[in-house]
């Protein structure tokens, strides 16, 4: 079944045309990649899934994307309800100059999801403890969020999106201001979220794509060449623009 | 030759950048000795604490409490008015308004502090005076309400310019997180870009305030200048910068009414040094995250 279906989807940033007819279906709880060379538009896609493109001006956009049936670019949305549901992990950790606590108490805060102590402690809890975060700082959690490690970091970012209890996780580019290690460490756990979240990856580490994802989209300007199994994509892909991206040929 | 040249210009570079260390060591060192010279005297608690201010008695009197309660209800009204106001400007022009819109509306602001202070005194004393004796129906216009309104207008600029470029500051990653967790824009900038700017926005609380203490011309011209504790904020006050101002020229040098107002001059002194340099702290603070 598919969580989210993008249809005829144009972006333009004032009159660049940065997506052009993307159409694609994410299946639910599945893990999709998207890979491509640098500016090919794919942050720009997942970007739009969450309408966090909006903040940026001059930007237009045309067609559908549909997050569990409904059109997020209809007039009747909410956006921030719409952000609630589809959570976004960043290509640096962003976790706020607050406490680590705080942090993931935010969400729940802003969106009035919990407003009793107990509650939210317990999501604390329980959203730190999802990511494998909680053994390790659960005698910090009044201490700065920026005195973790990147990974560490990286890892609170997802808790705090667990605390709202979103349907779609979209991440972008999630390691790649992290070491091999932590690399390593956040994929497992990417992969853990799967049976409960459907996610949705950008990244230009092909490896990684194939490591962890069902499904793979490659983009090449701005265009969705190619949509299919990963192994498909990376053992025997239909275009011969895909097969010379995942082979090493260009990008 | 040029290793000459060079060693010249170092030497004058240095000599400039030291002066203005030294000028401020004389100033102080000036004050010192004229305001110690005065508490010895009068003695300083006698001076800190005296309900009256008769200089030019018989038996003259220099208690200050008058005037240390008449500067501080005049900068605590002032602050009331400008820092919630300033804040939501600066708010305003960082978040809210298209950038074209905004490098017009700040350079407005900051032309707002290029005003000399005896123009907004001038300003005040023909509009706001009258409009407030009339408003509150009370006998004298010039009170310490109508000076923190004036003051206000000059501590504004400061805070908003200050504040607004600690706002602009925080990440954009910070407002990107929030909004991409459901918060709204209001949301987003309260719970997480006032706090990030937090350490600014109170330097620049800090040297708003600063500039509204040490201000003369305009709190002489609206105040009423009447040395008496005030029981309200809407009776005549006195500050300790309108009475060095106003009675210097009276005063015969090296007299005691002369040293009295180096001794006030000597505590003002020290409360704008406190007050920038936490102001100081405050901004380092902002710099090394």
């Amino acid at each position: 079944m598919s969580k989210i279906e993008i249809k005829k989807f144009n972006l333009y940033y004032a009159d660049f045309h940065a997506l052009k007819n993307i159409n694609i279906n994410i299946e639910e709880k599945r893990i999709t990649a998207m890979i491509g060379p640098s500016g090919c538009g794919k942050s720009t896609l997942l970007r739009s899934i969450n309408r966090i493109n909006d903040t940026i001006e001059n930007v237009y956009t045309s067609g559908e994307i549909n997050v569990s049936g409904e059109n997020i670019y209809g007039d009747e949305i909410d956006v921030d309800a719409l952000r609630r549901n589809v959570g976004m992990v960043f290509q640096r950790p962003n976790p706020f100059p607050i406490s680590i606590y705080e942090n993931v108490a935010f969400g729940l805060k802003v969106n009035r999801i919990a407003l009793n102590k107990n509650i939210i402690d317990e999501t604390v809890e329980r959203s730190l403890k999802a990511v494998l975060l909680w053994n390790d700082i659960k005698d910090k959690l009044r201490k700065s969020a920026l005195n973790l490690t990147l990974e560490q970091q990286q890892r609170l970012c997802i808790a705090r999106l667990i605390a709202v209890a979103p349907h779609v996780i979209l991440l972008d580019e999630p390691c790649s201001s992290l070491d091999p290690v932590a690399t390593q460490k956040i994929e497992e756990l990417v992969i853990q979220l799967k049976d409960r979240y459907t996610i949705v990856v950008v990244t230009h580490n092909m490896q990684q794509a194939a490591r962890i994802s069902h499904n793979t989209a490659f983009m090449f300007l701005g265009e969705l060449i190619e949509f299919d199994k990963t192994e498909k994509i990376f053992t025997n892909p239909s275009k011969r623009e895909t097969g010379d991206y995942v082979s090493g040929r260009f990008g | 030759m040029r290793k000459i040249i060079d060693n010249v210009i170092e030497a004058v570079i240095f000599m400039c950048g030291i002066l203005s260390i030294v000028f401020v060591v004389l100033i102080f060192g000036f004050l010192f000795k004229e305001g110690f010279s005065f508490f010895k005297d009068f003695g300083i608690i006698k001076f800190i604490t005296g309900q009256f201010w008769y200089p030019t008695s018989d038996t003259a009197s220099f208690g200050i409490l008058p005037l240390i309660i008449g500067s501080v209800l005049v900068t605590v009204g002032a602050c009331i008015i400008a820092v919630p106001i300033g804040i939501m400007s600066a708010l305003y022009i960082s978040e809210i308004v298209p950038k074209g819109v905004r490098d017009v509306l700040k350079s407005l602001v900051e032309l707002m502090a290029a005003i000399p202070s005896i123009v907004i005194g001038f300003v005040g004393m023909v509009t706001l005076v009258p409009f407030v004796r009339t408003l509150f129906d009370i006998p004298t216009g010039l009170t310490a309400f109508s000076g923190s309104i004036m003051l206000a207008f000059m501590a504004m600029p400061t805070i908003v310019t200050i504040s607004e470029d600690a706002i602009r500051s925080v990440p954009w990653q910070y407002k990107e997180g929030a909004l991409a967790l459901g918060a709204t824009e209001w949301q987003t900038m309260r719970r997480i870009v006032l706090k990030a700017a937090m350490p600014g926005i109170i330097a620049a609380i800090m040297l708003g305030i600063g500039r509204v203490i040490g201000e003369t011309m305009a709190v002489m011209m609206i105040t009423g200048n009447s040395a008496r504790i005030p029981h309200s904020i809407f009776e005549p006050v006195r500050t300790m910068t309108a009475v060095i101002a106003s009675e210097m020229g009276e005063t015969v040098s090296g007299g005691i009414h002369y040293r009295a107002l180096f001794a006030i001059a000597l505590v003002l002194f020290i409360v704008t040094f406190i007050v920038n340099f936490i102001a100081d702290l405050f901004l380092g603070k902002n710099k090394n995250k």
